[in-house]
């Protein structure tokens, strides 16, 4: 092992309470899932910032590419009316 | 009976203050960065454990705090294990030494939740959570060395192999050991020794390394206050600040 081997690239996800969705926090060095487990713990959850860890090797997320913007997201631009804004909410509705 | 018991206060609390320095020494010399912000919360909880048994020990004396007796105490005075005061070789040192602590801390802890001392008790309570998982990282290091290559096997074979001879002052009892099993505060400390022998055998062979024979290398030990020539050096350091500086305030 060269000195400057520190494992597999891991990326870390916290849920603050249970039900709430778990929101990434940061990523971290180590050589297996148990070793992963146990430096999320010490590294993101040490001043009590959770009750659940999520830890996905960093190579196994599917991302998209800085590059595909113009045909992903773009086209979304001027289509305003995806958004649920053209109806008339009756008064009797309350929570919505 | 209440010198012994401030005898044994004094005993834990040291122990884990003088652990918890020596894991301060190593604070930002861990191989990884993982390893180094884990190893130093390990010391942060011993600092805690260190405090409230000293807390409890400064008041059962009077006149004193945790921090008078941290900080303007004697060498001698002193009641800390010599295992404890060993130095930082490298990573395996440190988690074999941490290793022996974990698993007498855990036996011990999970005994005194029958203590009468209620005091006692209580930080026990706290602390075992703690010790749990401490014992997990460093007997999952332990095998990881063990069981890594061949260069990390011999490095803490070797450690194993030089820290064992300290590990008998752990279950020697002396006077304050009695008093504290005859008033039903704490286990004899020799009561200790064949759980803790199974935990670390059993993990040891797991791993692959060897266990030492027993040996008994010293007539006096740091429970009495006779001290390895290692402890001398870090008082030196923990306590010049304030020696120099008696009013410095953070």
């Amino acid at each position: 092992m060269s000195r400057d081997d520190q494992g597999i690239l891991w990326e870390v996800f916290i849920q603050v309470k249970a039900g709430r969705a778990y929101k990434h926090v940061g990523s971290l060095h180590a050589y297996d899932k148990e070793m992963a487990m146990k430096s999320a713990r010490d590294l993101y959850t040490r001043r009590n910032e959770g009750n659940g860890i999520w830890i996905v090797k960093a190579e196994d997320i599917v991302s998209s590419e800085a590059s595909d913007g113009e045909a992903f997201f773009d086209p979304s631009n001027d289509k305003v009316y995806r958004h649920p804004t053209f109806y008339k909410i009756p008064d009797g509705v309350k929570h919505i | 009976m209440k010198d012994e018991l401030i005898d044994y206060c004094l005993r834990l609390g040291d122990s884990s203050l003088i652990l918890s320095h020596r894991i301060a020494e190593y604070c930002s010399k861990a191989p990884i960065l993982e390893e180094d912000l884990a190893i130093t919360n390990v010391g942060l909880d011993l600092l805690g454990q260190a405090e409230n048994f000293l807390n409890y020990a400064a008041n059962l004396k009077g006149n004193t705090t945790a921090d008078l007796l941290t900080f303007k105490r004697r060498e001698g005075d002193f009641r800390c294990l010599h295992l404890v005061q060993t130095p930082n070789t490298d990573f395996a040192f440190i988690l074999a030494r941490q290793f022996f602590m974990d698993c007498y801390h855990q036996i011990l802890f999970k005994k005194l939740l029958n203590s009468k001392d209620e005091t006692i008790l209580g930080i026990s309570k706290k602390a075992i959570k703690e010790v749990n998982y401490h014992l997990d990282r460093s007997s999952d290091w332990i095998k990881r060395l063990g069981l890594g290559t061949k260069e990390s096997n011999e490095r803490i074979q070797n450690a194993i192999n030089d820290l064992w001879m300290y590990t008998d002052e752990l279950f020697t009892d002396n006077s304050t050991d009695l008093s504290m099993e005859k008033n039903k505060i704490a286990p004899l400390s020799s009561s200790l020794k064949d759980e803790w022998s199974q935990m670390v055998v059993n993990t040891l062979k797991d791993s692959e390394i060897e266990v030492p024979e027993d040996i008994y290398y010293s007539l006096k030990y740091g429970k009495d206050g006779f001290h390895t020539e290692y402890l001398g050096y870090i008082l030196a350091e923990m306590q010049h600040l304030p020696l120099l500086y008696p009013d410095a305030t953070w």
